[in-house]
C-alpha cells in the first residue's frame, strides 16, 4: 500500500514545473514536501490529486495507476490553502459533503452520515460549531472543518497545501501539534506541502526538499538538517556563510581558519566550499590571527560579528554575548569552525550547482 | 490660528441651491411623468381604465410581451451561466473573441439588430427565399421577436455572473471533485448556490429589458394589429390613434412591471452586498 511516483514531468507552456520526480510514500506516512515557491510541490500536490495532470511520468497507488483515475475515483482528501469551505453550508453540511454526494446505492443512510459527523467533530474538537457558517469561524476554525471534510470519506491518502499558511504564528504551532496527532490516530497516509522548514521538520517523518522542479534530497529531519545533499538544501536550511576552502587528503584547510573540527570528507584534492550557519563559528580574540573584527552588534542574547581578513574574505559569525565580552570591532580574532558542510568547486561554481540542473543522483555523491 | 478657521466657511445658500436643483431635476425627469402616465390613465375614471386595459388588441399586447419575457428568460439564464462559466473556468483559443461577442450587443443599437434581422430573415433577405419555400415564419411573427430579444438581452446575465465566478474562484469546485462529487453534483450544489444572487440580478434586468424593448422589436414585428404587436408597440400605436386613454393605461402597465423589477432589483443588490 504505497504511493508510487515515478519520472514525473509537468510544463506550464514553455515552463518546466516539475522535471522528473521519483517519490515513494509508504502507508501511513507523514511526508512533507518542502521548498520555495515556485519549486513545483504544489504542482505536485495537485497532480498525486488528480487536479492536474502531468505530461510524462507515472503515478500509481497500491499498483493501480492512479492517472488513468478521476479525482473523483481516487478518494483522496485535499486541504486547500485557504480552505475552500463551501460558504453556504453549515460546518455539519460541509463535513457531510463528500457522503452525500455518494451514488445511491453506496451512500450511507442519514442517520449513518450523522453519526459520521459527529464522531468527526468530536475528533477534531469542534463539537459547538456544527451548525456554524463558515464565515462565522476563526482561521484555525475554518481548517478543522476542511480536515474535518477531507476526512468524512476516509481518504486512501491526505494532502494538504500550504496547512497552516493563512494563519498566525500560535495557531500554527497548536495546530502542528493537532494534525500530527490526528494523523498519528487516524493511521492515513499524509502529505503535505509546505515552505517552512521548522514546520516540515517538527511535522514530517520525512521530508522531499524541492527546488526548481527537481527533488533536492529526501530523508528524516535530522538527517537532511545535518547533512543537507546539495549546496541549495544547505542554503535553504540557514547555511548562509559560505568560504572558500581548499581539500588536502580529505581535510578542508584555509588560512587562518580552525578546520580541525570537520570530519574528513572523501573529496578530491583541490577548491571546494564550506557552508555553514552563523551559529557553528566560535571566535577567540588571538593577537596572530589574520582576521580581525570589523562589525559587531548584539541582539541581546547573541552578538552578531563581522570578520574580515584583508584578503576580501568576509565572515558572519553568531556568537553567545555571555562568551564574547573581549570582541570589539578591531580586536584580532581565531575562527574555529564547529561545524558545516563541504560541496566540491570553488564559490562561484558552488553557486552554479545550486542551480537545479542536475538529477538527483548526482547531487547526493 | 485654529485649524476651524483654515477651512472654507460652508456657504448654505450653495448646498440649498444644489439641494434643490438635483430635486427639481429628479421631479421634472422621472417622478412627475411616472405620475402623470397613471393620472391620465384614470383620468376618466376606473370604467374607462378597465375597458382600455381589457380592449383585445391591448390583451393581446400583454399577453405577447409575457409571451416573449417567458421564453426569453430561461434561454438567457442557461446561455448566460454557460458562458460565464468556459470565460471563468477555462483558458482557450478565441475565449477574448467570445467575451467581445457577449458584450456586442450592449454596444450595438437594438434598431441595427432589428434591421440585420429584416436584411437576413427577409422576404428579399439572405435567407429569405429557402425560409419562404420551407414555410418557416421568422419575421413578423413570434420567432423573429424572440429571436431579436435573446439578441439584445444576452449579455445581461453573463455580465453579471461573469465577475462574479472569477472573484471567487473554481478552488470550492476543485475540492467538491476530490470529495467525489459528479459535474452536475457541483454545479447543483456548489456552483449554483455561490452565483444565484447574481443569476437574479441578471436575470431580473434582462426581463426588465425584455419587456420593454421597442426599436429593434418594432423593425421584426412588422405592427401587425392583434398579432405582433408588444406592449411598447401597442402603447405607440394607440398614442398615434389618439387614444390618449390607452396609451397611458397600456403604459401604465408597463411602468407597473417596470416598477416590480426595480422594486425586486433593488433588493436583490442589498442582498449581494
Amino acid at each position: 500500500m504505497s504511493l508510487v511516483i515515478s519520472h514525473l514531468a509537468r510544463r506550464f507552456g514553455a515552463t518546466p514545473v516539475l522535471r522528473g520526480i521519483d517519490l515513494e510514500v509508504r502507508q501511513g506516512e507523514l511526508v512533507a514536501l518542502l521548498g520555495p515557491s515556485g519549486s513545483g510541490k504544489t504542482t505536485l500536490l495537485r497532480i498525486i490529486a488528480g487536479l492536474d495532470w502531468p505530461d510524462a511520468g507515472g503515478l500509481s497507488f497500491d499498483g493501480a495507476d492512479w492517472l488513468a483515475k478521476s479525482a473523483a475515483e481516487r478518494r483522496i482528501g485535499f486541504v486547500f490553502q485557504h480552505y475552500a469551505l463551501f460558504p453556504h453550508m453549515t460546518v455539519r453540511d460541509n463535513i457531510a459533503f463528500g457522503l452525500t454526494v455518494l451514488p445511491r446505492a453506496s451512500r450511507p443512510g442519514k442517520a449513518q452520515i450523522a453519526a459520521t459527523v459527529d464522531g468527526l467533530l468530536r475528533f477534531l474538537q469542534i463539537e459547538g460549531l456544527a451548525d456554524r457558517y463558515p464565515a462565522e469561524l476563526s482561521g484555525g476554525q475554518r481548517q478543522r472543518v476542511a480536515l474535518g471534510r477531507a476526512m468524512a470519506i476516509e481518504p486512501r491518502v491526505l494532502l494538504l497545501d500550504e496547512p497552516f499558511g493563512a494563519l498566525d504564528a500560535q495557531v500554527r504551532r497548536d495546530l502542528r501539534r493537532w494534525l500530527r496527532g490526528v494523523h498519528d490516530s487516524a493511521g492515513t497516509t499524509t502529505i503535505f506541502v509546505t515552505h517552512d522548514q521548522e514546520e516540515a521538520f517538527e511535522l514530517a517523518d520525512r521530508v522531499v526538499v524541492m527546488n526548481g522542479g527537481f527533488i533536492e534530497q529526501i530523508g528524516r529531519p535530522d538527517e537532511i538538517y545535518d547533512h543537507p545533499a546539495t549546496p541549495f538544501v544547505a542554503r535553504f536550511l540557514g547555511l548562509t556563510v559560505e568560504l572558500p576552502v581548499t581539500m588536502r587528503a580529505g581535510r578542508a584547510q584555509a588560512a587562518g581558519l580552525d578546520l580541525a573540527a570537520l570530519p574528513r570528507r572523501a573529496l578530491p584534492d583541490g577548491p571546494a566550499t564550506l557552508f555553514l550557519r552563523p551559529a557553528d563559528i566560535e571566535a577567540l580574540p588571538d593577537p596572530a590571527a589574520p582576521f580581525r573584527v570589523t562589525e559587531a552588534a548584539s541582539t541581546g542574547a547573541l552578538l552578531r560579528i563581522v570578520a574580515e581578513n584583508g584578503t576580501g574574505c568576509r565572515i558572519e559569525a553568531e556568537v553567545p554575548r555571555r562568551e564574547a565580552r573581549a570582541l570589539s570591532v578591531g580586536q584580532p580574532v581565531g575562527l574555529r569552525i564547529v561545524a558545516g558542510q563541504i560541496f566540491p568547486g570553488g564559490t562561484a561554481s558552488a553557486a552554479a550547482q545550486a542551480e537545479p540542473s542536475r538529477p538527483l543522483k548526482e547531487a547526493r555523491s | 490660528m485654529t485649524p476651524a478657521t483654515l477651512a472654507p466657511r460652508p456657504d448654505r445658500r450653495a448646498q440649498w441651491l444644489l439641494i434643490g436643483l438635483a430635486v427639481a431635476l429628479t421631479l421634472f425627469i422621472v417622478v412627475v411623468p411616472l405620475v402623470y402616465i397613471f393620472w391620465r390613465a384614470l383620468s376618466e375614471g376606473f370604467a374607462v381604465f378597465a375597458q382600455n386595459i381589457l380592449a383585445p388588441d391591448t390583451l393581446h399586447a400583454i399577453w405577447l410581451t409575457s409571451a416573449v419575457a417567458v421564453i426569453t428568460l430561461p434561454v438567457n439564464l442557461a446561455v448566460g451561466i454557460a458562458a460565464a462559466w468556459l470565460i471563468a473556468r477555462f483558458t482557450f483559443p478565441g475565449r477574448k473573441a467570445l467575451l467581445t461577442i457577449i458584450e456586442l450587443p450592449f454596444s450595438i443599437s437594438p434598431i441595427i439588430a432589428g434591421v440585420c434581422y429584416l436584411l437576413l430573415y427577409g422576404r428579399q433577405g439572405l435567407l429569405g427565399p429557402a425560409l419562404a419555400a420551407g414555410d418557416v415564419k421568422i419575421l413578423f411573427a413570434l420567432p423573429g421577436i424572440v429571436m431579436v430579444t435573446l439578441f439584445v438581452t444576452g449579455p445581461f446575465v453573463a455580465r453579471e455572473v461573469l465577475p462574479l465566478m472569477q472573484a471567487q474562484g473554481s478552488e470550492q469546485e476543485q475540492a467538491a471533485l476530490t470529495l467525489g462529487a459528479s459535474g452536475w453534483q457541483i454545479f447543483c450544489r456548489v456552483t449554483l448556490p455561490n452565483i444565484r444572487w447574481a443569476l437574479l440580478y441578471g436575470a431580473v434586468l434582462a426581463t426588465a429589458r425584455a419587456v420593454g424593448e421597442f426599436g429593434a422589436v418594432s423593425v421584426v414585428s412588422g405592427a401587425i394589429r392583434g398579432q405582433t404587436m408588444t406592449l411598447p408597440l401597442q402603447i405607440e400605436l394607440l398614442f398615434n390613434d389618439l387614444n390618449t386613454v390607452g396609451a397611458f393605461a397600456a403604459a401604465s402597465t408597463l411602468t407597473l412591471i417596470a416598477l416590480v423589477v426595480l422594486v425586486l432589483k433593488t433588493v436583490l443588490e442589498g442582498r449581494t452586498r
